[in-house]
């Protein structure tokens, strides 16, 4: 079997995850490579959940929240993107693919953008290959 | 040296402080002790010079003591980065303006001991005077005179605010910001290597942790009540010197002085292993000022960076 990409996606409460819900009440196809972890807020997203997954093997990182100006609670993803603009220069910097970390908003009711999401994130990472960085025990 | 001490006996003359902290000659060459002045009494024993590397703002956050339970007023002496951290607590309310006396004292920066010992071949150094621009140590057999430029503290060669941004009391006349240096020299020059390249540069220089975790004790930006990497339910990274728990370690603590590091190099002269600790610090400052415009602990007034936002910035980093 060739590899496939094992992708972690943090999604948030209010969109992303409700945006995945509809892609899949409306049988869109993506790519079965993400796994999902459902969180309250972009704005919960610790730099360390990140370090932690690729740490653990995850060949890259989605994290998703509400489009700005949507965050359920007010200003939550407007927190989040700026540790997110703050951790992609820093993880490139070290010499880590930046593409593997992946950052992007979906609403609720954009089913449709949450496949296409997946989908480029997974075709993205399948490009660079496996992580071999970082990873513990290697 | 005699002017802050009188400007010190002053402030106790006139009851301005109850507690003054600033240095004193250190029992061994080339260091200085910090000294807690309660009586006016010690104020003779009071110092400032290259050896004076200490930031002292870390007295006011993580000293067991709790200082300021005991006194009203502290005055405290410090160089330019020392005061940028205390502007910082200030913003983040962890003193209040008032009750501390910031006395300002113009550095020409300090001496990194680790390039010091360079030069001497890790020879031990038995006297040491320094003389305007030179520095003469002399051993048990061998004497030498070295440039003080050579063997300043990283930091201060890069160092673009070499007085107080904020004070109350200045011995001489404060400079403002020194614009003629390249601060991210090194950062650039690191930024054109390639990928790989950069990661087996950081590979191989934070090997040599030992996790001894002094660049976080001796980092006043740093006074978390439980550190991450202290925290064990959940353990989130292992407390070995595994080399990416030590590279996690190093890139969160450096994202958690994101927009709040003073670049007053005291991690990097405190590290036993003479790791480049610099380098990560420095991208961020660099980050944090392209994208937000914000240098930390120059405005009192000012919210840090990660702690404000602003609706239209730019977000070329998130898919379309």
């Amino acid at each position: 079997m060739t590899w496939q990409p094992k992708i972690l996606a943090i999604l948030c409460n209010w969109c992303s995850y409700a945006g995945a819900d509809l892609a899949g009440v409306s049988r869109l196809q993506y790519p079965p490579n993400i796994r999902v972890v459902r969180i309250p807020c972009s704005g919960r997203v610790d730099p360390l959940f990140i370090m932690k997954a690729l740490q653990t093997g995850y060949d890259g990182v989605l994290v998703s929240g509400c489009h700005p100006g949507d965050c359920h609670y007010l200003s939550g993803n407007y927190f989040a993107r700026r540790k997110f603009a703050m951790m992609k220069p820093m993880m490139e910097f070290i010499g880590i693919e930046p593409d593997r970390l992946q950052f992007s908003w979906v609403s609720a009711g954009e089913g449709e953008r949450f496949a296409d999401v997946v989908t480029k994130v997974t075709n993205d990472i399948k490009k660079i290959g496996p992580i071999k960085k970082l990873v513990k025990g290697v | 040296m005699k002017e802050l001490q009188g400007k010190i006996k002053q402030l106790f003359d006139d009851k301005k402080v109850d507690l003054v902290i600033g240095w004193e000659k250190g029992s061994l060459p080339m260091s200085s002790s910090p000294l807690f002045i309660n009586n006016p009494e010690d104020i003779n024993k009071l110092i400032f010079d290259e050896t004076c590397q200490n930031n002292l703002a870390v007295y006011l956050t993580k000293d067991k003591r709790r200082l300021s339970k005991d006194n009203k007023k502290i005055g405290i002496v410090v160089k330019g980065c020392d005061a940028r951290s205390l502007v910082l607590y200030c913003v983040e309310q962890q003193v209040k303006r008032e009750n501390i006396v910031i006395v300002g004292v113009p550095c020409n920066g300090v001496i990194d001991k680790k390039k010091v010992l360079e030069k001497t071949d890790n020879r031990e150094v038995l006297e040491y005077r320094c003389d305007g621009n030179k520095v003469f140590v002399k051993g048990r057999d061998f004497e030498l005179s070295i440039n003080k430029i050579e063997v300043l503290s990283d930091s201060c060669l890069s160092c673009t605010y070499p007085d107080a941004p904020e004070f109350d009391e200045f011995i001489g006349t404060p400079r403002s910001e020194d614009k003629t240096k390249d601060e991210f020299k090194n950062v650039n020059d690191f930024e054109k290597l390639s990928l790989d390249k950069r990661w087996a540069t950081i590979n191989k220089e934070y090997s040599k942790c030992v996790r001894c975790y002094a660049c976080r004790n001796v980092c006043p930006s740093c006074y978390c009540n439980t550190c991450f990497v202290d925290q064990n339910d959940p353990q989130w990274i292992g407390k070995s010197p595994e080399i990416t728990d030590t590279i996690i370690f190093h890139l969160i603590r450096n994202l958690h002085v994101a927009g709040r590091c003073v670049e007053c190099g005291a991690c990097a002269r405190a590290c036993p292993e003479g790791i480049d600790l610099l380098l990560l610090n420095k991208k961020i400052t660099k980050e944090i000022r392209e994208r937000f415009d914000y240098t930390a602990g120059i405005d009192i007034n000012e919210k840090p960076a990660m702690a404000a936002y602003c609706e239209n910035e730019k977000q070329d980093f998130i898919m379309g």
